[in-house]
C-alpha cells in the first residue's frame, strides 16, 4: 500500500473548554486532491491551519513526509513548510506590492535563485493562472477572482509537492469560482501536487475531489470516494448531500429561559 | 547531491547532460554551467534531459535564460530526451512552443530548428 504523504494522528485542539477538534485521524496520499467538507464552523479551517504549522494542537501528530510538524525544531519546521503551497481563503496578497513582487517574494526568501530567474519563474506562474502581463499591477487593482488567481500564483512560486487551498470559490461568482476549480485540476496534472482543498460548496467538491473527508463538530463522521459518499447512508452526509436544513425543534422550558434569565 | 552534470563537445556541438533532478536548489548548477557555455558563444547548444526524472518551474526558468542568452548571438539552443513529467509541464507552460525539443540525441543533431 502506498505510504501516505501526510498522517493525522489523534490530533485534538481547544480554544478555551471549547474542543475544536476532537481526535482527529485522516492519512493523505500522494497526488491525491482530498476535499475536507463540513458546516462552517465545524473545525475544517483550524484542521488546515495545523497542517500548515500556524497553529499548535493540544495533542497529536502531523506527519509530513514522515517528519512530525508538531515536534519539529524550528529549523525543521521550515524545511517541512517549504515543500507546501497554501492559498489563503482571503488571498493575503501584500497590498503595497505588486502582483508579480507577491508572487516572487517566497522564492526571494527561501531559494537560491537569481533575480534574472525569479522574474522567469513568477512570469510562468502568473500565465498559468491566466494572469500573464499582470505582474506590474498592484492587488488593489484587480477583481476578486483576480486575487485569488494571484493568490494561486503565489502559493505555487516554490513549486510545492502539496497545496492547501481554503475556500477556494468563496465569495467568487459561479463562472468565476469554476475557473478556479479547473485551475486547480490542471495544476495538479502538470505538477503531480497532493491538493488539500477545505470547502462546503458541494459542486466544487464533486468536479475536484478524489476523496472526501466530511467534518461535522470536530470529527470525520465520513472519508471516502465522491461515489461512497453518494451511496452513503449516514444521516448527516445524506443532511448535507440533499441540502436539508436543520430540524427545527424547540425546547420550550430552554428557549424560555434564555430569554427571560429564569423560569 | 541530486544532480550530475557533464559537458561534452563533439564536432563542433555542445552537449549538456543533465541527470537527476532540476529543482529550487539545484538549478543554480545548471545555470552555471549554462552560462560559462554561452559565454563561449557555443553555436550549438544540445541539452540532454533523457536522465532527468523531475524538473520543476526554476528549470524550466534556467533553459529559457539558455536560450535567450544564446539566441543574443544566434546560436541554436535546443532540447531532447524529455521523458513524459517533464514534457507536459513544458506543454502545460507552452513552452514547447519556444524551444526547439527532439525525442533524442540523432534528431536533435541532425534536424534544423524550424
Amino acid at each position: 500500500m502506498q505510504e501516505p504523504i501526510i498522517s493525522i494522528r489523534d490530533l485534538h485542539t481547544r480554544y478555551g473548554n471549547r474542543e475544536v477538534l476532537k481526535g482527529i485521524n485522516l492519512d493523505i496520499y500522494p497526488y491525491e486532491t482530498l476535499v475536507i467538507l463540513g458546516r462552517s464552523g465545524c473545525g475544517k479551517s483550524t484542521l488546515l491551519r495545523h497542517l500548515i504549522g500556524l497553529n499548535k494542537p493540544s495533542q497529536g501528530d502531523i506527519l509530513i513526509k514522515n517528519k512530525n510538524l508538531v515536534t519539529a525544531s524550528e529549523q525543521e519546521r521550515d524545511n517541512i513548510l517549504k515543500n507546501l503551497g497554501m492559498l489563503f481563503q482571503g488571498s493575503a496578497l501584500f497590498n503595497s506590492m505588486t502582483v508579480g513582487e507577491n508572487v516572487a517574494l517566497p522564492l526571494k526568501e527561501h531559494t537560491p535563485q537569481p533575480d534574472s530567474t525569479i522574474k522567469i519563474m513568477t512570469r510562468i506562474k502568473l500565465g498559468l493562472v491566466g494572469l500573464a502581463g499582470f505582474e506590474n499591477f498592484m492587488p488593489s487593482e484587480l477583481s476578486g477572482g483576480m486575487k485569488k488567481r494571484a493568490a494561486l500564483a503565489r502559493a505555487l512560486a516554490m513549486d510545492p509537492e502539496i497545496l492547501f487551498c481554503d475556500e477556494p470559490s468563496a465569495g467568487l461568482d459561479p463562472i468565476v469560482a469554476a475557473g478556479i476549480d479547473h485551475l486547480v485540476l490542471k495544476l495538479k496534472k502538470a505538477f503531480k501536487m497532493t491538493i488539500v482543498v477545505v470547502t462546503h460548496e458541494l459542486e466544487s467538491v464533486f468536479l475536484i475531489a478524489d476523496r472526501i473527508a466530511l467534518m461535522h463538530q470536530g470529527e470525520f463522521l465520513f472519508v471516502g470516494t465522491k461515489q461512497e459518499m453518494k451511496a452513503s447512508d449516514n444521516p448527516f452526509v445524506r443532511q448535507f448531500l440533499e441540502r436539508r436544513p436543520d430540524d427545527d425543534e424547540v425546547d420550550k422550558d430552554k428557549y424560555l429561559k434564555s430569554l427571560v434569565g429564569t423560569l | 547531491m541530486n544532480l550530475e552534470i557533464n559537458v561534452e563537445e563533439s564536432n563542433g556541438i555542445v552537449f549538456l547532460h543533465i541527470k537527476g533532478e532540476v529543482d529550487l536548489y539545484s538549478s543554480p548548477d545548471v545555470r552555471k554551467k549554462i552560462f560559462e557555455i554561452v559565454k563561449h558563444k557555443a553555436p550549438v547548444i544540445l541539452v540532454n534531459l533523457e536522465q532527468v526524472k523531475y524538473m520543476d518551474s526554476s528549470g524550466v526558468a534556467t533553459l529559457i535564460e539558455g536560450l535567450q542568452q544564446s539566441n543574443k548571438y544566434n546560436g541554436r539552443f535546443a532540447l531532447y530526451g524529455l521523458q513524459n513529467n517533464v514534457k507536459e509541464v513544458f506543454e502545460l507552460t507552452r513552452l514547447d512552443k519556444i524551444f526547439a525539443i527532439y525525442p533524442d540525441r540523432d534528431s536533435a543533431i541532425g534536424k534544423k530548428d524550424a
